[in-house]
């Protein structure tokens, strides 16, 4: 390792932008995908309908509970074999969305935490001052759940940019894959895998720190 | 953050480049290999022909494989058992420089085009097969030749091999799409991620007779002389394998160990000096 090879592997900057652009992409759509597809299922398991409970609890413990790269695997390599059009998904494609529904299992039980730990009291008085039980979850549970939720789905955000590097083996064109590319192609290891941490690094710790901002601005 | 990712960096090369050279100043590489009474050979293990794992036996077979079992049978005698004296260490594409250079294997006979731009990391032997690189599709796709490659072709290669740069020069419209290994990226090629695999015409070869829906098509457009892979440090390890090859050619073995993989004569310049060696 020496400044040489730095220089090699600096040469294919613009190749790390693009990647690093793809997984910001990707990471966003995920993120917002999964909050809120994570955000119905936990609403499905506290809504007390018992069928729609199980269903969603059942959601949780399959995609908690096996690899992220087995069901990206099976979005791009296993779905194509039924032979319909529209499953045949990119890297790109069956990467967002193996993201999406892996973390949004974890965002389940996040949001679920979240409204099971405000006080039962809560609901009580909303409830017997007049407020429905739709108005008392908008208006008085959810808003307090939300704060004891966000350090947890901060961690579980910055959690998801990092996965996003799972896109790598699936031809996604994010930083791991152009990371990896330029391993092969320049016989560089150090810089390469240095560099694209730093990439890494401009994503996370801006949304680390919006976290801790979050929390601080909500705290009671 | 930087300057300390980057310190922790230059302390960890520090560390590893001293236990390197006081290995290496010891003895010369040969004289290594026989005090360790192995020889630690790095090879593929997903390509048909050249190294391919059977999953049934666990065996390792191919053209790579046999010169180095002949390579640790010159080296330690012919009446010693053959696992005994050979290690083989599955390498990939990505690999294989870094862990000749590391010293945890003493060579790599890897399908590995010899380059300019490798040759400035480690050094390669005489050419030791010459491939070109040519064209994988399905039985009936329209693609002929290179020239088919449009730029609503997706093209599946290799992280880290020299056809995806090929391709890039041969067909710069076409989208090309890169996956980890030779295995994975027939895989995708089978379930309709890309038109057209490319790679060197023996793996190629390989995966048709694996399944021979898939076809070769348009030729060969490159000329890819593979070496075996040697640190920059072992002159004398990589002349004695070149000796020790070049005597199997006159003997006439090498040309067995050939026809037996690929069912015909080596060309005439077989094991024609590597040029690019610096």
């Amino acid at each position: 390792m020496d400044a040489q090879s730095f220089a090699t592997v600096f040469s294919h900057i613009d190749e790390y932008w693009s990647g690093f652009f793809r997984t910001l992409i990707t990471s966003l759509a995920a993120l917002v995908m999964s909050f809120i597809l994570g955000f119905t299922i936990a609403s499905l398991r506290v809504s007390g309908v018992k069928p729609l409970a199980f269903c969603a609890r059942w959601y949780v413990e399959f995609l908690r509970n096996t690899p992220l790269l087995v069901q990206i695997f099976f979005l791009y390599y296993a779905l194509p074999q039924l032979h319909i059009g529209f499953l045949n998904l990119s890297g790109f494609q069956a990467g967002m969305l193996g993201l999406t529904f892996y973390t949004a299992a974890y965002i389940a039980e996040i949001v679920r935490a979240g409204i099971q730990s405000v006080p039962k009291g809560q609901m009580e008085a909303a409830r017997s001052s007049g407020l429905s039980y739709y108005q008392a979850m908008v208006f008085i549970i959810l808003p307090q759940a939300f704060r004891i939720v966000i350090p947890p789905l901060g961690s579980q955000f910055i959690n998801l940019v990092k996965n996003s590097a799972v896109l790598t083996f699936f031809a996604g064109y994010d930083l791991m894959y152009v990371a990896d590319s330029l391993q092969g192609s320049t016989g560089q290891v150090f810089p390469v895998y240095i560099l694209a941490g730093v990439f890494y690094l401009i994503l996370t710790i801006p949304l680390s720190i919006l976290v801790n901002f979050l929390e601080r601005k909500l705290l009671v | 953050m930087l300057v300390m990712l980057l310190s922790v960096g230059i302390v960890l090369a520090a560390c590893g480049g001293k236990e390197s050279s006081n290995s290496n100043s010891n003895a010369s590489k040969l004289d290594q290999i026989k005090d360790r009474g192995k020889l630690v050979a790095g090879v593929k293990y997903d390509v048909n022909l050249f190294g391919l794992k059977d999953p049934k036996s666990g065996d390792v077979k191919g053209y790579d494989i046999d010169l180095m079992k002949a390579l640790a049978k010159h080296i330690f005698g012919k009446d010693k058992k053959i696992d005994d004296i050979l290690e083989l260490k599955q390498v990939n594409s990505k690999t294989r420089m870094e862990l000749v250079s590391s010293g945890d294997i003493d060579l790599a006979s890897a399908t590995a085009t010899i380059t300019e731009e490798r040759e400035q990391t480690v050094d390669f032997g005489n050419v030791y097969f010459i491939a070109g690189q040519s064209l994988l599709v399905p039985k009936d796709s329209k693609i002929k030749s290179v020239d088919d490659l449009g730029k609503d072709t997706v093209v599946i290669s290799v992280k880290g091999s020299t056809s995806e740069q090929n391709i890039k020069e041969a067909a710069p419209d076409a989208k090309v799409t890169l996956f980890d290994d030779y295995a994975q990226a027939f895989t995708a090629l089978k379930s309709g991620k890309g038109d057209v695999l490319t790679t060197d015409n023996a793996i190629l070869m390989g995966m048709h007779k694996q399944d021979p829906d898939y076809v070769l098509t348009g030729g060969l457009f490159t000329d890819e002389p593979y070496g075996m892979i040697f640190n920059q440090d072992d002159d004398e390890f990589r002349e004695y394998v070149n000796d020790f090859l070049n005597d199997m050619k006159e003997s006439g073995e090498l040309a067995k160990i050939y026809k037996k993989w690929f069912g015909e004569e080596p060309p005439e310049d077989i094991l024609k000096e590597n040029t690019m060696l610096k």
